[in-house]
């Protein structure tokens, strides 16, 4: 990742704990902590619609972080992610509400039980990559989708499965505005920590196998390790999103887990940036968005009514595909890359050169 | 009384098998020629019966007349998705063009059923009524035709690569791309005729399947049925996807079979070849017939 054209004049960077902060520079920590700031604010502004919107950014990436550090990290393409968000959910409500543990614990415990499904179907990527593991994760959210609607003990089969709200100490997470804050303390807290594991000796294994796993096993890196452990990681972060989820809508069904979904995980991913972690947030608000703004369109075009609005449901499907299709012909890079750019440009505005 | 349904199982299978292998081939085709995997296969079966369906209904053409019109229009939509999709993409990793085809394959799936609809709808002129009694089994007359259609497709394919001028470019191609540059054989040509022949060939089967079942939304899982007959075959084997489809086919069957009769299950048939898929990548990752990949430093 070159972002040294955002950096500013003459910061350079003369020991090693300069390169592994957290922040690429003390400016962009400080736009951060001004973004949260204004996000904590944002139940004074917006409605529930709102909230909801926002709801389900934060729980939909940190899936979609999730993914980023098997495909966009480690380099392992999963076409299951979807499965495994499914089986948090359902995780989540079969411990809270048969065993009674407290949701906020469940919520965890869900995202530990799912690393362990993902660790199963992770296996593979010991032996296999690219293409073969792309078909093996394909296989993988096959089966689980199959198991979802088989094990009526675990889900509640094709009925589905309730899930409470979560409550600590007699407070009870319930309506948007409470929710959204526990979603931000869950958004901040897993992003933190995919933050940090890139400063540390297992996130940068993770980088080199995916840059060249060839290079990486030659100087000690054992591959098979990593690439398992990429996978329970994903694995964990699309439990706990997917907890989130069910804990937030109330019910678990097995008919939103399917492949489209997982299609639209990895499109997050491509349309935010692969490998970057701001960008599987930024991923996350496009995909939610846009199916809105398709929908917003449709109402100012004034088609809604008559036959046209039969379609919406299906052109909000294809503009998901097709935002995939363009962004990796025109910008693959996704739009952190976007970003970086609009940043250097104003850095060096007069001499664009 | 159950060994004739486990044989009636087993020549279902058979010929379903067939054109799993027929598509499986389009698969390995495209991958041999361009190295690029193809997620929308299923959905190109799913148009080209559409695409039949409406040419019948619409303009009124009888069966085979809507049938080379949608050879003709699926070979065009092959050679255009090459051209616009895929062809700029070509020297980028392999996960872009895996995410670029299941791109299309949402598009593609949305806008059928945006213009034809989620229900099921069968051909016009009544589908799949006549059955021919074959030995005691009953079989329908158009699977029958479809699987003649495919053992004829899969010879004219073993002509085309062993005598055709075009086909032996194709196989140069892909042993090796540059080295088949260097003596003059077009890449771009080759790559574009790759994805029309998969799209043609697809779309026929498409339209069997079509004229057989009826078509709805659901008869993309076809096209995911090919992975573990590919899988099975190795994914760089034109004998290999024929076999594979083959095996699959009657899996499945047999699955059905057991699960009816033991089981119980529901739906074991349909989760079977994903068993056996994940199985053949732990035990023979590059399958029965697939080149190992053996990377030198």
């Amino acid at each position: 990742m070159s972002t040294g054209t955002s950096r500013r004049c003459g910061d350079f960077r003369t020991r090693y704990a300069q390169e592994m902060t957290w922040f690429p520079s003390p400016r962009s920590a400080a736009a951060c902590a001004i973004g949260l700031g204004l996000l904590l604010l944002a139940p004074l502004v917006l409605k529930n619609y709102g909230l909801a919107l926002l709801i389900q950014i934060g729980y939909l990436g940190i899936a979609a972080l999730g993914l980023n550090l098997v495909t966009g990290f480690t380099g392992q393409i999963s076409l299951g992610h979807a499965a495994f968000f499914g089986f948090g959910a359902f995780a989540s409500a079969w411990l809270s509400n048969r065993h009674g543990v407290p949701v906020l614990l469940a919520m965890p415990a869900a995202g530990v039980l799912t690393a362990l499904v993902g660790l199963v179907f992770g296996a593979p990527a010991a032996r296999i990559k690219g293409l073969y593991l792309a078909i093996a994760t394909l296989a993988a959210q096959y089966i689980l989708e199959d198991f979802f609607n088989r094990a009526t003990w675990f889900t509640g089969g094709a009925a589905g499965a309730n899930a409470q709200p979560a409550n600590l100490f007699g407070f009870v997470f319930s309506g948007d505005v409470r929710y959204f804050y526990l979603v931000v303390v869950a958004v901040v807290a897993m992003f933190g920590f995919a933050a940090n594991l890139m400063r540390t000796r297992d996130g940068r294994a993770m980088v080199a196998v995916r840059d060249h796993y060839l290079a990486a096993e030659i100087m000690g890196i054992p591959l098979a390790r990593y690439r398992i452990l990429a996978f329970g990681l994903a694995s964990f972060y699309a439990g706990v999103a997917g907890a989130l989820m069910g804990h937030y809508v109330g019910f678990v069904s097995t008919e939103s887990i399917n492949i489209l979904l997982s299609v639209q995980m990895l499109g997050m991913i491509i349309i935010g940036g692969m490998g970057s972690i701001m960008g599987s947030l930024l991923g996350a608000a496009f995909m939610v968005l846009m199916p809105e703004a398709v929908e917003g369109l449709f109402h100012a075009l004034g088609l809604i009514g008559g036959g046209a609005d039969k379609g919406l449901v299906y052109l909000k499907e294809i503009s998901i595909g097709l935002v995939i299709i363009l962004f990796l012909v025109f910008e693959p890079e996704g739009l952190a890359h976007r970003w970086r750019q609009t940043k250097a440009w104003w850095k060096l505005y007069p001499f664009t050169h | 009384m159950k060994s004739g349904l486990l044989l009636q199982f087993a020549l279902n299978g058979l010929i379903i098998g067939t054109l799993y292998g027929m598509v499986a081939m389009c698969f390995v085709l495209v991958f041999k020629a361009s190295r690029a995997v193809n997620f929308a296969q299923g959905e190109f079966l799913l148009v080209g019966a559409w695409l039949c369906w409406g040419f019948m209904s619409q303009l009124g053409v009888p069966l085979w007349a809507g049938f080379l019109l949608t050879t003709v229009a699926m070979a065009l939509l092959g050679a255009l998705i090459q051209a616009v999709v895929i062809r700029p993409l070509i020297g980028e990793p392999v996960i872009s063009v895996i995410m670029v085809t299941i791109g299309l394959s949402v598009v593609l799936r949305g806008i059928t059923l945006w213009i034809f609809g989620p229900e099921p709808k069968s051909f016009p002129g009544g589908s799949g009524g006549a059955t021919v009694n074959l030995a005691g089994l009953n079989i329908e007359a158009v699977y029958l035709w479809g699987a003649g259609a495919a053992v004829i497709g899969m010879a004219a394919f073993a002509w085309f690569f062993k005598y055709s001028r075009l086909g032996l470019a194709m196989r140069a191609t892909a042993f090796n791309q540059q080295v088949a540059q260097s003596l003059g054989v077009s890449i771009q040509r080759i790559f574009i005729v790759s994805w029309a022949i998969s799209a043609l060939v697809s779309g026929v089967a498409g339209v069997v399947v079509g004229v057989v079942n009826g078509i709805s939304p659901g008869l993309s899982l076809f096209g995911i049925k090919v992975f573990p007959a590919v899988i099975l075959g190795g994914l760089d084997s034109i004998v290999g996807a024929i076999v594979g489809g083959i095996v699959i086919g009657l899996l499945e069957n047999l699955a059905q079979f057991v699960d009816g009769e033991y089981l119980h299950w529901g739906n074991l048939y349909v989760v079977a070849p994903f068993y056996a898929l994940v199985l053949v990548l732990m035990l023979k990752p590059y399958g029965l017939f697939g080149t190992r990949d053996i990377e030198r430093i």
